[in-house]
């Protein structure tokens, strides 16, 4: 009964090579298959199906082709909405981003572990999320710099700054700008980890409380039950405002390097 | 916190999958079929605007050819109007004519009809003074026993009737 009731929060985070892949190696460094990877690939996968099933390009679309022009659609606008009509270009990178949060924010969230399975949350590792970030960190220098040349670094010194606080205003507007690809990373590290531990604990409650009896399932077992109901619905939506929030603020950035000011 | 303890053992085998399967996702899923699906998106916008135009256009012909009919119906209609009326005072100018002529012809015979009633009335007159003069020379014979010649008694039955 006491191992039982040893549930470990973090334990789900865990990275576990799989298919017997623990040493393989590329140049020195191991790049074996881990359970991290497999739900990359299955939220790839299902993202892949998901696309292709509306691309059967009826004049008068389907539930599945509604439901896929909905999604291009919202990226589309959102595009369109901070960056304007040259944001449209930015639609292939941002739709892949939003999408692939999105699918591996709410396959990790699966209760598959009724089954058997092991859910993983990919988004849930800031190295993840980090190169994400990196990504779109990378494309706003290249797309700033490409268009702009040197003087995107006017992007630091806004409108209407008097000259004598320009060398103050320029190293407190780089830090701000620097700090972006932390803050775009870590914040959807965070939403998801903080969801998923609390999830945890929550049902670690459940469990610990029904082993020590009766009573204690009714005071501590019962009403974390009833609080998870509610905090997974609230990680569902939690799911798509990040993967959201990842995607607007990326094209905000964007903005940033396509328009300058 | 696994992220971190495992940090040094898993970076480089995340990095890679993530570069590799985020790389196909976006150029398989994100540069091969969104731009697909967003030209049938366009393209069935472009076929609505294009079909309210035409649906447009066609409501103004519609409108224009009726509004060339209605400026031919009343063309016909007052044309219709005027041959109407023509065929009425027509109509009218001929009943006049016919009944003015009747008028004539009534007219006429009454006239001899009236002329023949008064040259009766006289005759019949003329007659009735004789057989009264005669009557009255019969009388005044018979009575007084005075030969009075029809002639004679003619003025006192004159004066008499």
């Amino acid at each position: 009964m006491a191992t039982e009731a040893k549930v470990d929060p973090m334990h789900q985070f865990t990275i576990q090579p799989m298919f017997g892949t623990d040493h393989l190696e590329l140049l020195g460094y191991n790049i074996a298959i881990t359970n991290s990877t497999v739900w990359m690939a299955i939220s790839a996968l299902a993202l892949w199906a998901f696309v292709f099933g509306g691309m059967k390009r009826q004049l008068v679309p389907g539930r599945w082709q509604m439901a896929v022009e909905s999604f291009t659609g919202l990226i589309d606008d959102m595009l369109e909405a901070n960056i304007g009509k040259n944001g449209r270009k930015y639609v292939p990178y941002i739709f892949s981003l939003f999408m692939f949060i999105l699918f591996g924010n709410i396959l990790g969230l699966l209760p598959l572990g009724v089954i058997g399975l092991h859910p993983f949350t990919f988004t849930s590792h800031f190295t993840v999320t980090g190169i994400l970030a990196i990504i779109s960190f990378g494309i706003v220098l290249i797309v700033g710099f490409a268009k702009h040349k040197l003087h995107f670094f006017s992007l630091f010194v806004p409108h209407g700054t008097p000259v004598p606080m320009i060398p103050i205003i320029f190293v407190v507007e780089m830090i701000s700008f620097m700090v972006r690809p932390f803050s775009l990373g870590l914040r959807l590290f965070v939403a998801m980890m903080a969801g998923h531990v609390l999830l945890e604990v929550l049902s670690s409650f459940v469990i610990g409380s029904s082993n020590a009896g009766m009573q204690y399932f009714a005071i501590a077992g019962i009403p974390s039950f009833i609080l998870m109901i509610g905090i997974c619905a609230l990680e569902i939506l939690v799911a798509g405002i990040q993967a959201y929030v990842f995607a607007l603020l990326t094209s905000v950035y964007l903005n940033d390097a396509e328009n300058l000011h | 916190m696994p992220q971190i303890e495992q940090l040094a053992a898993t970076y480089s085998s995340q990095i890679f999958w993530l570069l590799l399967i985020f790389g196909l996702v976006f150029f398989i899923v994100g540069k091969g079929m969104v731009p697909k699906v967003m030209d049938t998106v366009a393209l069935r916008d472009k076929q609505i605007s294009d079909d309210l135009a035409a649906a447009e256009a066609a409501r103004n012909k519609a409108d224009a050819e009726e509004a060339a009919w209605r400026e031919r119906e009343n063309a016909n209609r007052a044309e219709a109007q005027a041959l109407i009326a023509k065929a009425k005072a027509e109509a009218a100018a001929s009943t006049e004519k016919k009944l003015a002529a009747a008028q004539t012809g009534i007219d006429a015979r009454l006239t001899e009809a009236e002329a023949r009633i008064a040259e009766a009335r006289a005759s019949a007159a003329a007659e009735i003074e004789e057989v009264a003069s005669e009557a009255a020379a019969d009388i005044v014979k018979r009575l007084a026993g005075i030969e009075v010649s029809a002639a004679e008694a003619r003025p006192a039955v004159k004066e008499a009737m």
